[in-house]
């Protein structure tokens, strides 16, 4: 039994595209990158309650509650997600807080069916203590800990996170944005030097299942730098497994969709790059 | 008799229907010159209102529906009808089920049961490389597309591993051709992750296989049994004499007052009905047409009527729950609602029940019973959802749409089929399928098949047609509209009918000029 809470935005009951096999999704709320080329905005911030939402929801799903929170009444709302478009922190309304028991229920229900479950976000390693009790719960339940348990990180977190979650988690998947630091700072606010360690600490782990890249055109994609990434990558483990994510305007914020998708020539060539370099295990999307 | 003639030169004169089309329907319109079994008043008003539904398979039905030969048996005694011996190499084997097939009568004249093919075929493997076994297995497959040109024709395959399943799933992949239809028998323990895998990655390429849930079939039917046509589960060596519906949704719109009044005293004379409508039809095939007593495969113990019953199928069970609430005063939907989906299964549970204590004339194969089948759609079908589908368009989402269907699962021997979509992340997942598959079958699903969102090949409700031989058939059918009109035919799945040449799908236009 855990009450421990997270700040969840959203679960789904299957996802092909969180790791191996069929997996239950959670997506905390709540990010340490502001990325140009977010695909979700909106989980980046937590509501600050400003109330602007309430004023172009056309369903009254959204109220001020007694407690001064903003608070959303499922059962009214149509599932347009104006209050999304509306809000310009970054947030939505809609997340809420939700004990690991709550979540158990529906994993349970969906159990038969997966592979695992994946904590996502937002940034899962900004919400430790929920996903340690989390995973916990799911090792120490008979029903579910043939269950795999997952992370989808952007790597910003330090070794102490994830020694405390390594023994309960069977894998990471982190997104790698740019090796160079200064391009990693211009598209995610941050040095990359923490990404990196993370990287390197959850492979002699042996916890790395996955690093993604976001392959933007003109922005970081240069050959030069993906050979050297590819052979950073390949330094660490030369049968990686990679996934290269081309860049796609869906779900991200207006001033990003100036941003250039890639070509299926681009994804192809960027493949090429990595394949020529080691026997990584690519796929690209 | 003028009338008659005229609907005959209609069909001989037809520009639009390749040779075997006319010569089935003239058969077909034939037999309506003899009378049809005696049925009751009530029954024949059923059947006039389409309340029940007979198929269509004319007056005098003079073939079993569904025929599953024992193909084992007959290569390994060889056939004195046929003039065949057994088969000693993987060659004689391909060669003795290609003449076999031509000597399977249904009511498509295709055989709807080609046979185990891995299991028939293994013996002769030995010794053959796998880049042989290929090519010999490319071109049968090829042969049975192009000589038994109906999208009902079927082959089963596992639920154990082997060279020949794995070669002609490379083979399927390779040809991505409409026939033949494939099952995937999958059993927990018997059938590898990897098959399975294996299996998904072909449905990714040509929408086949169909999967089910042997355990759960070996329960119902034996080892012995097979899916066959539209996902029909039936006994080898045996198979279904006939094929009657009940449209759930009709009785429900003959009936006034709650759910309780509906189960209790509404239903169970619609069941008796269209119980009545088989055992009419069972009776006038075995013993007025005498099949078992003048066809070779009965001669040859390649099938045994008592391996035989017959198929009780019900559809339109969403609009028969959701009228049913709105009688109780409830807004609930089938597939959204507990208590929605709470009346269906108490609906089919008791038709389970009401045909369970049913007893029906030479159906040794169901116990004596008819066998509960839920897929068939047929193209004459309106505004009703096949089966006890949650109406397209409607689904929930997977995992929900599942656990609704499940329950249902478990009552239907001879077969029931929800199609799932899956979008098109799956292909770089494949074993996110295989573990929905697994899932599901653990959950109590009987049956289970998928598409793929992108797909070439989609399923109708138990074949396959290709998408774009549907964008031809629209660009025809504006052309031709007139010919559409003449012919009375008035729905899109008709134009398929007509526009497909090569390869029909005979079943789901029953009626012989239309």
């Amino acid at each position: 039994m855990s009450s421990a809470r997270g700040l969840i935005t959203d679960t789904i009951a299957f996802s092909s595209v969180d790791g191996p096999g069929n997996r239950f999704v959670v997506f905390l709320q709540g990010c340490n990158f502001d990325c140009i080329a977010c695909h979700n905005p909106y989980t980046i911030n937590v509501c600050n309650d400003c109330g602007e939402c309430l004023t172009t929801c056309s369903t009254g799903a959204l109220t001020f509650g007694a407690d001064g929170h903003v608070a959303w009444n499922e059962a009214v709302c149509d599932g347009t997600d104006t209050c999304i478009a509306t809000c310009s922190w970054d947030a939505t309304p809609k997340a809420r807080p939700r004990q690991v028991d709550e979540l158990l229920a529906d994993i349970r229900r969906a159990a038969p069916f997966l592979s695992g479950i994946t904590v996502s976000g937002g940034e899962a390693t900004q919400q430790v203590a929920f996903v340690h009790a989390l995973f916990s719960a799911i090792k120490a339940d008979p029903a579910l800990h043939h269950l795999t348990c997952f992370i989808d990180s952007n790597g910003e977190a330090p070794r102490e996170v994830w020694s405390r979650l390594a023994p309960v988690m069977d894998g990471a998947m982190i997104d790698l944005k740019c090796l160079d630091p200064e391009i990693h700072r211009v598209m995610t606010g941050k040095p990359n030097d923490q990404v990196l360690e993370s990287i390197r600490f959850l492979d002699a782990l042996g916890k790395l299942y996955e690093v993604r890249l976001l392959l933007i055109p003109g922005l970081n994609d240069d050959p030069e730098l993906l050979r050297g990434t590819a052979d950073w990558l390949a330094d660490l483990d030369p049968m990686m497994r990679l996934k290269l994510i081309g860049f796609r305007p869906h779900g991200v914020r207006p001033h990003d969709r100036e941003l250039v998708q890639p070509t299926a020539e681009h994804m192809s060539r960027y493949r090429d790059v990595f394949a020529n370099r080691s026997q990584f295990s690519i796929c690209s999307v | 008799m003028q009338e008659f003639r005229s609907r005959a030169e209609a069909l001989v004169r037809d520009g639009a229907l390749g040779y075997d089309q006319k010569l089935r329907r003239l058969a077909a319109l034939a037999t309506e010159a003899i009378e049809y079994p005696v049925l009751s008043d009530a029954c024949r008003e059923a059947l006039d209102k389409r309340v029940i539904c007979d198929m269509y398979e004319g007056n005098a039905p003079y073939t079993a529906r569904y025929i599953l030969p024992d193909y084992a048996k007959a290569m390994a005694q060889g056939s004195a009808h046929l003039e065949m011996e057994p088969p000693t190499t993987l060659d004689d084997a391909l060669a003795f089920l290609q003449v076999m097939y031509a000597h399977v009568p249904s009511v498509t004249t295709y055989p709807v049961y080609l046979g185990d093919l891995d299991r028939l075929l293994e013996p002769f493997v030995n010794g053959i490389s796998d880049h042989d076994l290929d090519e010999k297995l490319r071109r049968f497959w090829i042969g049975l597309d192009r000589m038994v040109p109906d999208a009902f024709a079927h082959t089963d395959l596992g639920p154990t591993d082997g060279r020949v399943v794995r070669s002609l799933l490379r083979v399927e992949r390779s040809l991505r051709q409409v026939v033949p239809n494939i099952t995937l028998r999958v059993d927990p323990t018997l059938t590898p992750d990897d098959l399975v895998y294996d299996a998904v990655n072909t449905v990714f390429q040509t929408g086949k296989p169909h999967f089910v849930n042997h355990p759960m079939m070996v329960v119902d039917h034996g080892e012995a049994y097979a899916a066959v046509s539209c996902y029909n589960s039936l006994k080898i060596g045996g198979g279904a004499h006939t094929l009657v519906r009940l449209n759930l949704k009709e009785v429900v719109l003959r009936h006034t007052g709650g759910v309780d009044a509906f189960l209790a005293d509404t239903l169970p004379g619609f069941v008796e009905l269209t119980a009545e409508l088989a055992e009419a039809r069972i009776r006038s095939l075995v013993e007025q047409q005498r099949f078992f007593d003048t066809h070779w495969l009965a001669a040859e113990g390649l099938i045994s009527i008592d391996r035989f019953s017959a198929m009780f199928g019900v559809f339109g069970l969403a609009e028969a729950v959701n009228l049913l609430m709105a009688y109780e005063g409830e807004s609930g939907r089938y597939g959204h609602d507990a208590a929605a989906d709470a009346v269906s299964y108490r609906i089919i549970e008791r038709v389970a029940e009401l045909v369970a204590a049913r007893p029906m004339p030479y159906c040794e194969g169901g116990g004596g019973h008819c066998y509960l089948h839920s897929q068939s759609g047929i193209d004459l079908d309106r505004d009703v959802t096949a089966g006890t589908r949650v109406p397209v368009g409607e689904e929930p989402g997977m995992l929900d749409h599942i656990l609704t269907c499940a329950p249902h699962h478990r009552l239907f021997q001879a077969g029931i089929s929800d199609v799932f979509h899956v979008d098109d992340t799956a292909l770089a997942n494949p074993q996110a399928v295989v573990d929905i598959i697994r899932g599901a079958f653990r959950s109590g699903m009987r049956d289970f098949t998928f598409n793929l969102d992108s797909n070439e090949f989609i399923r109708i409700t138990g074949y396959l047609v290709r998408k774009s031989d549907l964008i031809d058939i629209d660009t025809k059918g504006a052309l031709h509209s007139s010919d559409y009109l003449a012919a009375g035919s008035e729905n899109a799945y008709h134009l398929t009918q007509r526009a497909v040449k090569r390869i029909g799908c005979h079943e789901l236009s029953p009626r012989p000029d239309h």
